[in-house]
């Protein structure tokens, strides 16, 4: 092997591997071998419930809508932050990190209250037809509000190094605007991008305490999958909640291989418009 | 500093030999939630009573939540001497792990359910929508709030509530039953994850024109928020709701705490123990009690659990487990 700059290989990767092991692999193995009481027909019949297919695709979808819509905001906030000198910017850039502080529960309830049909922004949106608080737009709502930090942090660092002579540089070329930020800027950052994305995405996936109290809970209609597991475990079930907490986990992990794809991908795209 | 040691040996000496005299016992009672108010006045005078009889003082630990999940933290090792919970299956299931007794529901008097409550209507003041019974509900244009009975043990009581006035109607049978239940599920447009969440929705987001509620929890809210907003409405027929108690035999055991522990539970059956629950609107079951309350408890046709449904595990079985009744009826949304 070869010599590293910092000593002691065998003694930090012992401990991360017992680190790994003891925090994350052993609650996953717990939750596997608990979800074995089902059996394989148990999992098949839960699975296949009308009930836990619209649960699944609430939750997935909604998160996949939620962390598209906070890749593209969080790109603008991030630049705007980054690139922009204005006042008030440090206090602007401090409350990117309120979701993230907020104890989810709060923010479930300080929506609801904003967005009920009695609440600030809720009375004006009534009259328009629209509902946001008890529908899936709720819980759409929620999961944006969840995970929007993860693309702003993420970027931003990326964003500071991204040097403005690229950009001279393809515009003194005879790049148009448009064509600057889709052939130049967007491949550099697309990496980063995509794992802000990813992050918004699992944090949105398996969302609960901000979500419940949006959402409305009605069965076939707006009730989310971590719901369902809640709901189980109540009845006792815990191996029908273990399967689908392990249901959940692997349609996640799926997501995140393919983002993980992207990635490689977007990097090799990115080495070619450097 | 030298003369400081002896001191503390002393004191130290002092304290232990109190402790020894008078004996510090400590119960833990793992509740659902909306008995904080209730127990808080039965532990001040339960304590009182038993340092008056045995010299002993007496600290009772409260635990509150969901009452599935309490039942679930004691099956995991929550070390409870008591269980007040809001159903009986609920106690069940921690029986079934052998914590208590099989027959604890025949241990105490009135299937061990000290004190009980109804399911009743919480409207808007004025009763705007002019709702008086059940078939209310149902009515087109009538918004209805109630938690999920698949997370909420109060919800439960609220959808047996339903189910067995419909029974009980004229010609009523199980298919009018079912077609009734549906109807009503069809006219709720939250069903939050517990009975607090469900008042919270009705009474400060503004949905719904009925909330229906435990007894206690209405008359709670309406002093709480205000008698100027709400009206509490009984309907002609309800179910009798029976939170149960009983004491947890291991924990009980192990702990040293049978004694206190056996007369903590009894003390709610008397006529003490039955005025401090009417006081917070629980209907007591001692009829000289709930005499002097009768303004509070409007009289109105009760059934129980054992009357129309057998008993709780049935009830489960039959409408609330996997693919069971309310799976059936939800799938049509």
């Amino acid at each position: 092997m070869r010599r590293q700059v910092l000593p002691g290989f065998g003694l930090s990767f012992g401990y991360a591997l017992t680190y790994l092991g003891l925090i994350v692999l052993l609650p996953l193995a717990a939750l596997a071998w608990k979800a074995t009481g089902i059996g394989f027909h148990g999992l098949i019949q839960l699975l296949s419930g009308p009930r836990t297919l619209a649960a699944l695709r609430l939750s997935l979808f909604g998160a996949l809508l939620a962390a598209s819509i906070n890749a593209v905001v969080g790109l603008l906030i991030g630049w705007v932050l980054v690139r922009y000198r204005f006042p008030g910017r440090r206090l602007f850039d401090a409350l990117v990190d309120l979701p993230f502080a907020l104890p989810t529960a709060v923010a479930g309830i300080a929506l609801t209250t904003l967005y009920a049909p009695n609440g600030w922004l809720g009375r004006w949106l009534e009259p328009l037809g629209i509902k946001v608080a008890y529908t899936p737009i709720g819980v759409l709502v929620a999961m944006v509000f969840v995970g929007f930090p993860f693309v702003v942090r993420t970027l931003q660092p990326v964003l500071a190094s991204l040097e403005r002579d690229v950009e001279e540089a393809a515009e003194s070329l005879g790049a148009r605007r448009h064509q600057t930020f889709f052939r130049v800027i967007l491949p550099m950052l697309a990496p980063t991008l995509l794992t802000g994305f990813a992050l918004a995405l699992a944090r949105a996936v398996g969302e609960y305490g901000s979500v419940i109290f949006i959402a409305g809970n009605i069965p076939m209609h707006s009730e989310i999958a971590p719901l369902l597991i809640v709901q189980k475990l109540e009845q006792f079930d815990t191996a029908g909640a273990a399967a689908l907490g392990v249901a959940l986990l692997l349609l996640s992990f799926l997501l995140l291989v393919v983002i993980a794809l992207l990635q490689r991908w977007s990097n090799r795209w990115a080495e070619r418009a450097a | 500093m030298n003369k400081l040691v002896p001191c503390l040996v002393a004191l130290a000496g002092t304290l232990l030999a109190a402790s020894v005299a008078a004996k510090d016992v400590t119960l833990l009672n793992v509740s659902y939630d909306p008995t904080r108010e209730l127990y808080r006045d039965i532990n001040n005078a339960f304590a009182a009573q038993w340092k008056a009889q045995h010299g002993d003082s007496v600290t009772i630990q409260m635990s509150h939540g969901g009452s599935g999940k309490q039942a679930r933290s004691v099956v995991d090792g929550l070390p409870a001497d008591v269980v007040t919970l809001a159903l009986a299956y609920d106690i069940d299931a921690v029986s079934d792990r052998g914590l208590i007794a099989r027959n604890w529901q025949t241990r105490l008097p009135d299937n061990a359910s000290p004190y009980t409550s109804a399911i009743v209507f919480l409207v808007r003041k004025g009763n705007p929508k002019g709702i008086k019974d059940w078939a209310d509900l149902v009515r087109p244009g009538v918004q209805v709030v109630t938690p999920n009975p698949k997370s909420s043990g109060g919800a439960r009581w609220n959808f047996l509530a339903a189910w067995g006035y419909a029974l009980k109607q004229p010609g009523g049978n199980e298919a009018k039953a079912r077609a009734y239940v549906q109807e009503l599920y069809k006219h709720v447009p939250v069903l939050d994850t517990g009975a607090r969440g469900a008042t919270n929705t009705f009474a400060q987001r503004g949905i719904g024109d009925v909330l229906i509620a435990w007894e206690n929890e209405a008359l709670l809210a309406q002093r709480q928020l205000g008698k100027d907003k709400f009206e509490v409405v009984v309907p002609s027929v309800t179910i009798l709701a029976e939170p149960p108690v009983s004491v947890v035999d291991a924990n009980a055991d192990k702990h040293g705490t049978r004694a206190v522990a056996d007369a903590y539970v009894q003390f709610l059956y008397t006529p003490q123990g039955q005025e401090i629950a009417a006081k917070n609107y629980y209907r007591p079951r001692l009829q000289d009690v709930a005499a002097r309350y009768a303004s509070q408890f409007p009289a109105t046709h009760t059934f129980t659990i054992g009357e129309v449904f057998g008993d709780w595990r049935q009830a489960q079985a039959k409408f609330f487990a996997e693919g069971a009744i309310f799976d059936q009826l939800g799938a049509g949304r």
